[in-house]
This record gives C-alpha cells, sequence and structure tokens, in this order.
C-alpha cells in the first residue's frame, strides 16, 4: 500500500521547505544588515560582519545593524514559537502573546521594576517580565476558559482583552508617575529593535534557548494532546504535564523577548496561522516552521519600518500591529475562527 | 414593574424602579462631584462648597470652586453620561454586551483624531473636538464595513473582535504619534490618552454640555426603536419601527456622543462597558436602559474621579477605571461562561 510512500514523501518535501524558508532566513538576515537610512552594498556589509575594517560602514554594521539584527532574530524565533504553542495548547486559533496579554503583563512589570525600584539591569527586567508574563498567562487562561473545558476561541481574546487593559493602565500610571524616565518608555513600550545591544540580547539568551528546547521537544506530546483529551491519554499523553511544560516555555518565551524588546503584537498570531496553511496541523513541522518564518518576518517589519519614513524609522512594534490587524480581522471576517 | 400615566390621548410608559434608581445613582454622582471639588491642595469643606455654588461663599474659595474646579467634576459626570448612554446604545445594537465603543475601538480612533490635531495640526480646543469626531466616525465606518456580512447583519462576536482588531492597530498608531513628539508634549499627550480629568475648563466642558444636550434627546427619542430591534429586523419592521432610518439615527448619537466624551477627557476605559451591564442588573429589566445607564456612567466616572483624587500619588482617572473595569470585565465574562451564554 502506498500508506507507507505518501508520509515519507510529504516528509521529504516538508524537509525541503524547511531548507527553502532557513534560506530565506539567512537572505532577511544579510538584508537587515545591510538597508537602513545609510544602506550599505551587500559584499561591504559581510565585510562589516566577519573582517571589520574601521570604515564608516563596518562601524555601522557592528554598532547597530547587527546587534539589531540579532536581536531581532532571537525575539522573532520566540515570539512565533510562543504563539504556535499557545495555539497548540488552548487549541485556539486567535491565542497570541500579545493579544491575550501576557506580552503586556511582562511589561508592566518591566516598567515597575525601571520606575519604582530605579534599577537598571537587563537581568532584572527578564525576571520581572517572567513574572508579570506568568501572572497574566495564568489570569487569562483562568477567565477565559471557566466554566467549560476548553476555553472558546473568542471568550480567551477578550479576556486577553480585559488582562491587556488593565496591563495598559497599569502601565501608563506607572510611566506617567515619573516623568524623568517617560521619555525612555514611551519608546520601549511600542515594541522595537533599535537601540539594544548585544549585551541585552547575550542576557536573554540563556532564557530564551531554553524556551525554545523546551518548546521544540513538546511537539509530539501536542500532537497527541490535539487528539482530545481522552483520546491522548490512551495513547500514553500525559496531558497536564504537556500544558505546564508548554506554559512554563511560554512564559520563557515570551517574558524573554518583551523584556528584550518591549511589547510586540500579532508576529505570534500570523506566523502559525500561515504555517498550519502551509504543513498541516503536525506539530513537529509547526513548531519549527514557525521558528523559521517569524524571524522572517520580524525582522521585515523591522526593515520597512526603517525604509518607510527615512530618515526616520517606524518602531518594529506599531508595522508588525499594521500587518497583523487586518491579518486577523479578515479571519474572523472568513469565519476563520471555529463556532464561537 | 412598569407603570402607564394616561392624559387624554396621550400615554406615557414608566418605570418606578428604573426611575428611581436613576434618581439614586444621580444622587451619588452629585454628592461625589460635591466631594470632588471639595478636594485639593486646598481641602473645602462640604458645606463652603455648597455656599459658594450658591454664590453665597467667601470670594476666593467661590473662585477656586465655580472657575477651578466645577469644570472638572462637571466634566467628569457629563463624560461619564455619554460615555454610559453611548455604551446602551452599542451593546443593544450589537445585542453584545461585548460590543461597547471603548472595547471595540471607537474611543481608541476617537482619541487618534485628537492626538492628531493635539501633536501633528495643533489645533485648539475645537480643532481637538472636530479631530476626535472625525476619528470615532471614521473608525465605526470602518469596523462595520469589515464586520458586515451579507445576510448575517454585523451582530455578535464578529463584529468585537474586528473592534478589538480596530482597537490594537489605532493604539499602536496612537504609540507611534507619541513617540514623535517633543518630549514634554508627548507627556501631555500621553496623560490625556490615559483619561484624564486634570485642569480641565469650562471651554471643556461647555462643547460637551452642548453634544449631552442635543444627543441624549436624539437617543431617547429612539429608545423604543432600540428596544424593538433587539427582538430582530423583521419583527421590529413588523410592528411598525423604521429600523434603517432609527438605527441611523442612534448610530449617530452613539458615536457622537462617544467622541464627545473622548474629546473632553480623553478615551476612559471600560465607563461604556460597565455602565450599561451595572444599570441592567440594577433595574432587574431586559433591553437597554438609556437612562439608568447613563446616570451610571455618570456616578461611576465621578466617584473613580474621587478615588484617584484620594490615592497618595496622583493617577489619571482612566487607571483608575482601566483597573476596575478590566476586573469587573473579568468577572462578566466568568459569569457568562456559568451560565453557559458566551
Amino acid at each position: 500500500m502506498s500508506q507507507e510512500a505518501v508520509p515519507v514523501r510529504r516528509a521529504g518535501w516538508r524537509f525541503a521547505g524547511l531548507v527553502v524558508l532557513g534560506g530565506v532566513l539567512a537572505l532577511t538576515v544579510v538584508a537587515s544588515v545591510a538597508l537602513g537610512a545609510q544602506s550599505i552594498p551587500f559584499e561591504r556589509a559581510v565585510a562589516g560582519v566577519f573582517a571589520p575594517d574601521g570604515s564608516q560602514s563596518a562601524l555601522i554594521v557592528q554598532e547597530l545593524r547587527l546587534p539589531r539584527t540579532l536581536l531581532g532574530l532571537a525575539v522573532g524565533v520566540a515570539l512565533g514559537l510562543a504563539g504556535a504553542l499557545m495555539q497548540a495548547l488552548t487549541r485556539n486559533p486567535l491565542a497570541e502573546p500579545g493579544l491575550l496579554g501576557v506580552n503586556g503583563g511582562a511589561a508592566v512589570a518591566v516598567v515597575s521594576v525601571i520606575a519604582l525600584l530605579r534599577v537598571d539591569d537587563v537581568l532584572v527586567y527578564v525576571w520581572a517580565a517572567f513574572a508579570g508574563a506568568a501572572v497574566a498567562a495564568v489570569a487569562v487562561y483562568l477567565i477565559g476558559s471557566r466554566g467549560r473545558a476548553v476555553a472558546s476561541p473568542g471568550r480567551l481574546v477578550l479576556a486577553g482583552a480585559a488582562v491587556n487593559a488593565v496591563a495598559v493602565a497599569l502601565t501608563n500610571g506607572i510611566m506617567l508617575l515619573s516623568p524623568r524616565s517617560f521619555g525612555g518608555f514611551r519608546f520601549w513600550q511600542v515594541g522595537s529593535l533599535a537601540g539594544r545591544d548585544l549585551g541585552t540580547l547575550l542576557r536573554v539568551l540563556p532564557f530564551l534557548g531554553a524556551g525554545v528546547l523546551i518548546a521544540l521537544l513538546l511537539a509530539r506530546p501536542l500532537n497527541a494532546l490535539a487528539l482530545g483529551e481522552d483520546a491522548g491519554r490512551s495513547l500514553g499523553a500525559r496531558p497536564e504535564r504537556t500544558r505546564a511544560l508548554g506554559a512554563v516555555a511560554v512564559v520563557l518565551l515570551c517574558g524573554a523577548a518583551t523584556a528584550a524588546a518591549g511589547p510586540i503584537a500579532f508576529v505570534g498570531l500570523a506566523v502559525p496561522f500561515v504555517v498550519r496553511a502551509l504543513v498541516g496541523p503536525d506539530q513537529r513541522w509547526v513548531l519549527p516552521y514557525s521558528a523559521l518564518l517569524a524571524p522572517v518576518l520580524l525582522l521585515a517589519a523591522d526593515i520597512a519600518g526603517r525604509l518607510v519614513v527615512p530618515p526616520g524609522e517606524l518602531e518594529t512594534g506599531i508595522v508588525t500591529a499594521f500587518l497583523g490587524a487586518p491579518i486577523f480581522a479578515l479571519m474572523v471576517r472568513r469565519g476563520r475562527v471555529p463556532k464561537l | 414593574m412598569s407603570r402607564v400615566l394616561r392624559a387624554g390621548g396621550l400615554s406615557l410608559r414608566w418605570e418606578p424602579r428604573a426611575a428611581a434608581i436613576c434618581l439614586v445613582l444621580a444622587g451619588a454622582a452629585l454628592a461625589a462631584a460635591v466631594v470632588v471639588v471639595g478636594t485639593g491642595d486646598v481641602p473645602i469643606t462640604v458645606g463652603e462648597v455648597l455656599q459658594a455654588l450658591t454664590g453665597q461663599g467667601h470670594p476666593g474659595t467661590e473662585f477656586i470652586v465655580t472657575t477651578l474646579r466645577l469644570p472638572r467634576a462637571v466634566t467628569g459626570a457629563l463624560a461619564g453620561l455619554a460615555l454610559g448612554m453611548s455604551g446602551a446604545i452599542f451593546q443593544s445594537m450589537s445585542r453584545n454586551p461585548l460590543g461597547s465603543p471603548d472595547l471595540i475601538g471607537f474611543s481608541t480612533g476617537s482619541a487618534t483624531g485628537a492626538l492628531v490635531q493635539i501633536l501633528v495640526l495643533g489645533g485648539g480646543a475645537a480643532a481637538v473636538a472636530a479631530g476626535s469626531v472625525a476619528g470615532a466616525v471614521l473608525t465605526a465606518l470602518a469596523v462595520y464595513a469589515v464586520a458586515y456580512r451579507r445576510g448575517h447583519g454585523v451582530h455578535g462576536m464578529r463584529l468585537v473582535l474586528v473592534g478589538v482588531a480596530a482597537a490594537a492597530m489605532l493604539e499602536a498608531l496612537n504609540a507611534y504619534l507619541i513617540t514623535r513628539a517633543e518630549l514634554r508634549e508627548a507627556y501631555e499627550a500621553a496623560f490625556w490618552l490615559t483619561g484624564s480629568l486634570n485642569n480641565r475648563g469650562w471651554d471643556h466642558a461647555r462643547p460637551l454640555a452642548l453634544a449631552v444636550l442635543v444627543l441624549v434627546p436624539l437617543a431617547l427619542a429612539s429608545g423604543r426603536a432600540l428596544r424593538m430591534g433587539e427582538l430582530g429586523d423583521d419583527a421590529a419592521q413588523a410592528l411598525g419601527v423604521p429600523v434603517q432610518r432609527s438605527r441611523a439615527v442612534l448610530v449617530v448619537a452613539g458615536v457622537g456622543l462617544c467622541a464627545a466624551a473622548t474629546a473632553a477627557a480623553g478615551p476612559v476605559p471600560f465607563v461604556a462597558l460597565a455602565a450599561p451591564q451595572l444599570a441592567r442588573r440594577l433595574t432587574r429589566r431586559t433591553g437597554p436602559q438609556l437612562l439608568p445607564a447613563a446616570a451610571m456612567g455618570a456616578a461611576l466616572l465621578v466617584c473613580a474621579d474621587l478615588v484617584s483624587l484620594k490615592l497618595p500619588v496622583p493617577v489619571p482617572v482612566g487607571v483608575v477605571t482601566g483597573v476596575l473595569g478590566g476586573v469587573y470585565l473579568a468577572w462578566l465574562l466568568a459569569a457568562e461562561a456559568r451560565r453557559g451564554r458566551a
């Protein structure tokens, strides 16, 4: 029977797709290093990365573009995986760390730490962001899933809107309490890759790495979970453990991403949506594809933000909102959302 | 229970319980407003406030009360009233408690229009009000256009979710505008964007009062159509309600009230969502409760303002309503889930 052959052939096709996507990501990275208010020719950009000669273009690459690009890469991977994980865990195509208030919760915590405790250390921000993200995630899930076995997609988004509104009100209140730090907050609050140094990235990298590892290891258990609680259990899955580990991974990924770049919405929504349309529901493919496609989108949004209003820039978070919100609205309009 | 007054050929239906609740809420709003007027760097007792209001107080006190603090209380009460009624209109039309203008982007759009005036064009109070109205109208048009599907209308969850997307997009736009302004201006705009009643003068209160005077009677006149509309378009038509025309009037009144309140007080979150729901629970009536919702909105906003004034650190009123309202919305969702409705 051809039942054996089909998955093998499909797997080969999907693997080829993954390689192509990796190539696209590499090109996007190069473009992100080369393009901007002052665009740098391709060879000089590459030379600036690997053999800096002290020229102006090499300086731009080393000091500005490279840290920014690496940060975009890391944050993109984190947001894409977090979105895919949340959608799989809640079995809800509208789940997303920005919409569900997880990034908002992390943002409140970071702003509070900066304004009230007056610390200036990325590592402290990261821990604060974890705490905020965890509280928000738990709150949204409890509110959205109360009363029924599975949280309904629309209600979860609305619970997220509620938590987000509280988070925004608190963030604003804290920001306004200290006019001196307001100048920095207003940029951070938008979500941006600009102006971060490599130190920021290195500090959050261990947490991101742990989150990515857990997420990728969860692919099989998530597939079992997708069959439903009982069927999954009879196949040897342990739903509680999968959910708990998944939640830990989401908090690690969102907390680290938000601490490094500020709250960025809609990347985690759009990417898994596109990926599932490409490769189907198998999490062993959805997760790696999301991890590669999300940084492509985030870096593309960042590059677009650099180019649309020269010599100024649009923050990445603003570009993703403007790209992502219409996609979300169209999903809702087309009735992509299962029965609400 | 509803009673009917008849005088000759005219008859008027009224509900003693709803009327009593309106009176109690209005009284609460007034009492809180008097305390708000008495609160500040120079504390003024309730008796002195009342004397100053009737023109029998000390001239200095009278200046503080009527020129400095009264506009704040009046703006708060009128904005709350407008938001409450606007919320009741849209929640009834979308037949969904979450279809309120603050959750589905109308307030955010209104704020965008005002911010463009404040930060980009540098217009005065009238221009800000106009921008605010334009922003709300454009947002409402866009949300309804995207959420509309032939044969399904714009009811229910789809409208709310499209509105949430619009709100997210406009919030990003607002944040962008704030990052582009001078630091001082940006700080003031951020304060305004949180929803604030600080430094409100009569030039804020007057246009709002005018909008309330025009739009509230307009909305009340269509109240019957709103009630019938909840039965469905066909049933309402059969009962003699000109559905399309009265709906257009109601949208104009609702968007106008929301925009006027936002122009005066900024996009204060959650009052438009919570006031109609609370009013409905208090009056124990089904159907839209325009006047109780308006009274509840006024009471909520003035009380929240009072809380924000009494806090040890000065925060804008929007922080108070945001936190309280978010908790309330969470409770509302949980309660709906228990009844298995959502």
